[in-house]
């Protein structure tokens, strides 16, 4: 698989939905379009629900790959402002 | 800017709307909104600007809390009985959201202060009950070219327009001169179901809301008019009038009038 670079990581670890996505939110509006951001967490719901909402905001979600028993690592590039 | 933990929280709501995001609630956080009146309409207008965190909230009113002001004007209490409206106001705007700052100011306005009050502020709230007032805050904002979310509520109905200088109509092309005083309703007709000012006050709000996030389309050229007996909303369409004594291609009003008239204040 083709390595990724990541430009930003954040570690949500410890929060839930809507919080999840409000951090993810923020991070990615910081970045510029073509950037990648990569997002630590442990909230399963969001594992899903992360993906699907920045999808629909416009950004390609690159990976979502679970790490161990109980973390996920999201990794999303920025398309949209 | 960066937000608090405090913020993403408060603001969680805004925040996950594509059309809000963390940088339309800063917009909303640096905006500056006048609100003229603290009463019916003021009350629920600057009750969700507050909670929707609008940054700087200018007030402006001189009258005092009254018993039969609290049926419908939902910032204040029978605990601010007596007290100036600006600074009951302020008291539960500012215990709603202690990021919202409320400048209470204590003033009718006239020809004389009008634009000095307004010049400062983004965005103006007409929240007043009288036609003398309605029109000078028409006619100043279109001289100031201030965006204008008006307001008006009587019985079992409410209006809004919002009035954007230069790109829409204006309270004059609609209405070019007051009624007379005998048409405007008297004291004793005047009533009001207090649910109304909500409403209106709240389709108010969320056009200041929408004009300072720069999103969806604003109720220009249109006067939208709530009929709550039989629960309709209707659009009726208001084309910009090129005769428009204020507004118009060649004005005849290029300074500010005090319009007395012998009205029933509610």
């Amino acid at each position: 698989m083709e390595e990724i670079k990541v430009d930003k990581a954040i570690n949500i670890k410890g929060h839930v939905c809507p919080y999840t996505f409000v951090k993810s939110k923020i991070a990615i509006e910081g970045m510029e379009i073509g950037q990648v951001l990569e997002i630590l967490l442990d909230y399963e719901e969001a594992s899903r629900s992360i993906p699907k909402s920045m999808e629909d905001h416009g950004q390609k979600v690159l990976s979502v790959e679970k790490i161990n028993e109980t973390d996920w690592v999201l990794r999303i590039r920025k398309e949209k402002e | 800017m960066e937000f608090t933990e405090d913020q993403l929280q408060r603001y969680s709501r805004h925040i996950i709307l594509p059309e809000v995001g963390g940088k339309g609630q800063k917009k909303l956080l640096e905006a500056r909104v006048a609100i003229i009146g603290a009463g019916g309409l003021g009350c629920p207008v600057g009750y969700y600007l507050a909670a929707a965190g609008v940054g700087t909230i200018g007030l402006i009113d001189n009258d005092t809390v009254e018993m039969s002001n609290l049926q419908r004007q939902i910032a204040h209490s029978t605990k601010t009985l007596g007290l100036l409206k600006i600074d009951s106001a302020k008291a539960t705007f500012e215990a709603l959201n202690p990021d919202v700052t409320v400048v209470g100011i204590k003033e009718r306005v006239n020809k004389d202060n009008i634009l000095g009050l307004l010049k400062d502020y983004d965005v103006v709230v007409d929240g007043s009950d009288n036609f003398p007032t309605r029109y000078l805050v028409n006619d100043a904002c279109v001289l100031l070219r201030k965006p204008l979310v008006s307001g008006a509520i009587l019985r079992f109905e409410g209006q809004v327009t919002t009035i954007i200088p230069g790109e829409g109509h204006c309270y004059r092309c609609l209405f070019e001169e007051m009624p007379p005083a005998g048409l405007v309703p008297s004291c004793q007709e005047a009533g009001v179901i207090g649910a109304i000012p909500g409403v209106v006050g709240s389709l108010q709000a969320i056009e200041v809301i929408k004009l300072l996030l720069g999103k969806g389309e604003a109720l220009k050229n249109t006067l939208l008019i709530y009929d709550a007996l039989r629960t309709t909303f209707r659009r009726v369409k208001v084309p910009k009038n090129a005769d428009c004594p204020i507004c118009g291609d060649h004005p005849t009003i290029t300074e500010l009038q005090d319009y007395e008239a012998n009205y029933c204040r509610m």
